[in-house]
């Protein structure tokens, strides 16, 4: 890492800080209105523990869900890749279902599995998470020239050889892509489930009683803190990608 | 022919099932390859001769006739074919040293790892592609692809090459140099090889008998023994015996194509 690639961004960000902080000052608006940078620290200060602990709620269940929309939506997508049939069964089915606005979900999962916060909360989070993995997986497998099927089946390969050697590294490339897309939809399914259906647990929870106690800061304050574990998340996508699908990279070559 | 025969395709015919009822791609295909032959398939486009290649890999079995290799009806793949493609499909994950050891990975082998690996340079310095083991694949250019593509098919040291328009997507002059390439392994490692092409040029200058199919569904046509085999230089294509076979060529191909009628040529 070049020092050009850490004091380009940080420079950006300190910029963006400032510009929000003019603008609330220039504007002349109130905290209920919007809060500026410099309001945020006294909220940091006063509730440190609690961003400690319920940040870390918020972050467990979120890979928990991500986790689980990995393994599933890698699953359907390896049925659908792989099954004309699957896929035109499937396919309908599935787009209905990511239609469905998951805040609208969001109370009869809390209905249906009552008193179960944390499966609740990990159930949206993999429910909104895992379409673009599925979808990125099936048609990966499905759009594999037939040169390379061929290649392997003219000397007996069976079709996992043909999996593990060819179809599963050939789709990585697109599954990190999804994957990105992915880490930011599951932290909005917690999220979603810690302010609709709140249970004094998670970000969610904390943003919603500084709703409830009129503590503005408190809430610009949950949503920065949300912003950097989503950037956290990424970047450890990102990490990943490099390692298993770095050759997809060409801008070194 | 004196030789053992090793492909030895009879009676094919086969049919594609599409939507709009069965599409009959071959119908009474004859194709006999001598043990170290090398036929040049040549036909109008779209007229099967893909086809044929699977049936020779065992990716395909016909519904009428019979694919033999060595006297042994195909009814499967079988790992002693090597194939190369229009369009290279190097993995690009893989080093071009590993691409080409990819089918020892799958067929059975008595070469140790290290001997594979001996094989697989031999082979890149043979088709000139010696510093680039390492190189991963969109490092090359498109006739280096197909080279590397050359080595895959070769390492396992099938008794079948096959080889569907290999050289296709590639310009005049790169085309020429594979060419010359192909006549230089053909010296070093022996094969029994099928070519599908639409170059006739490239049928007459690789191949000792070139086939005409006719257009769909496909029959052999027309069979058209070279004359001088071994190594062939470029002035080879030059020769009134080489524009004479180049013309009978291609009145056959126009007759394949239903533009003429049969009939001798100029």
């Amino acid at each position: 890492m070049t020092a050009r690639q850490v004091y380009v961004p940080v420079a950006a960000l300190l910029i963006f800080l400032a510009a929000w902080e003019a603008l609330v000052w220039v504007m002349g608006w109130p905290t209920f209105k919007m809060a500026a940078p410099s309001d945020l620290p006294p909220a940091y200060a006063k509730y440190w523990e609690l961003f400690l602990v319920m940040g870390w709620q918020t972050l467990w269940r979120t890979v928990a869900g991500l986790l689980l929309a990995v393994v599933f939506g890698t699953a359907l997508g390896m049925v659908m890749g792989f099954s004309r049939t699957m896929r035109d069964a499937l396919y309908p089915l599935l787009v209905g279902f990511n239609a469905v606005p998951k805040a609208t979900v969001v109370p009869i999962v809390a209905l249906m599995f009552v008193g179960w916060h944390d499966f609740n909360t990990v159930l949206i989070a993999f429910m909104i998470s895992f379409f673009p993995i599925a979808v990125s997986v099936s048609i990966g497998l499905s759009t594999l020239e037939p040169e390379y099927r061929d290649i392997l089946r003219s000397l007996g390969a069976s079709q996992s050889t043909i999996f593990w050697k060819i179809a599963l590294p050939k789709t990585l490339p697109e599954f990190f892509g999804a994957l990105k897309v992915s880490v930011t939809l599951a932290f909005i399914g917690t999220n979603l489930m810690e302010i609709v259906s709140p249970h004094g647990r998670g970000l969610g929870a904390l943003f919603d009683s500084g709703k409830t106690n009129s503590d503005y800061p408190l809430m610009f304050a949950v949503l920065i803190v949300l912003a950097l574990l989503g950037i956290f998340l990424y970047y450890i996508v990102v990490a990943l990608e490099k390692t298993f699908a770095g050759w997809a990279d060409r801008s070194n070559v | 022919m004196t030789l053992e025969t090793l492909i030895d395709i009879k009676g094919v015919r086969h049919a594609y099932r599409t939507a709009s009822g069965p599409l009959p791609v071959l119908d009474g295909l004859e194709l006999s390859v001598p043990e170290g032959g090398f036929v040049a398939v040549v036909g109008p486009s779209g007229c099967g001769k893909s086809t044929l290649t699977r049936l020779i890999a065992g990716l395909l079995i016909p519904e009428e006739g019979e694919v033999r290799v060595h006297g042994t009806r195909i009814t499967a793949p079988r790992s002693n074919v090597g194939m190369a493609f229009q369009n290279p499909v190097l993995l690009e994950w893989r080093t071009i040293l590993q691409n080409v050891l990819l089918p020892l990975e799958i067929v059975p082998t008595k070469l140790s790892k290290a001997q594979g690996e001996e094989r697989a340079r031999k082979l890149l310095a043979l088709v000139g592609l010696e510093g680039f083991e390492n190189k991963r694949p969109s490092e090359l250019s498109g006739g280096m692809k197909q080279r590397a593509s050359l080595c895959r098919a070769l390492i396992h040291a099938p008794e079948v090459l096959i080889l569907d328009e290999p050289f296709g997507a590639l310009d005049a002059f790169t085309r020429e140099d594979l060419w010359q390439i192909m006549h230089r392994v053909k010296a070093e490692e022996p094969f029994t090889g099928v070519l599908i092409t639409h170059d006739l040029r490239e049928s007459i200058f690789l191949a000792d008998q070139v086939v005409v199919l006719s257009g769909r569904p496909a029959r052999t046509q027309y069979v058209l023994d070279i004359p001088g085999t071994g190594l062939r230089t470029l002035d080879h294509l030059y020769t009134p015996e080489a524009a004479n076979m180049l013309n009978i060529l291609r009145h056959q191909i126009e007759v394949a194509q239903g533009r003429v009628p049969a009939g001798d040529a100029a």
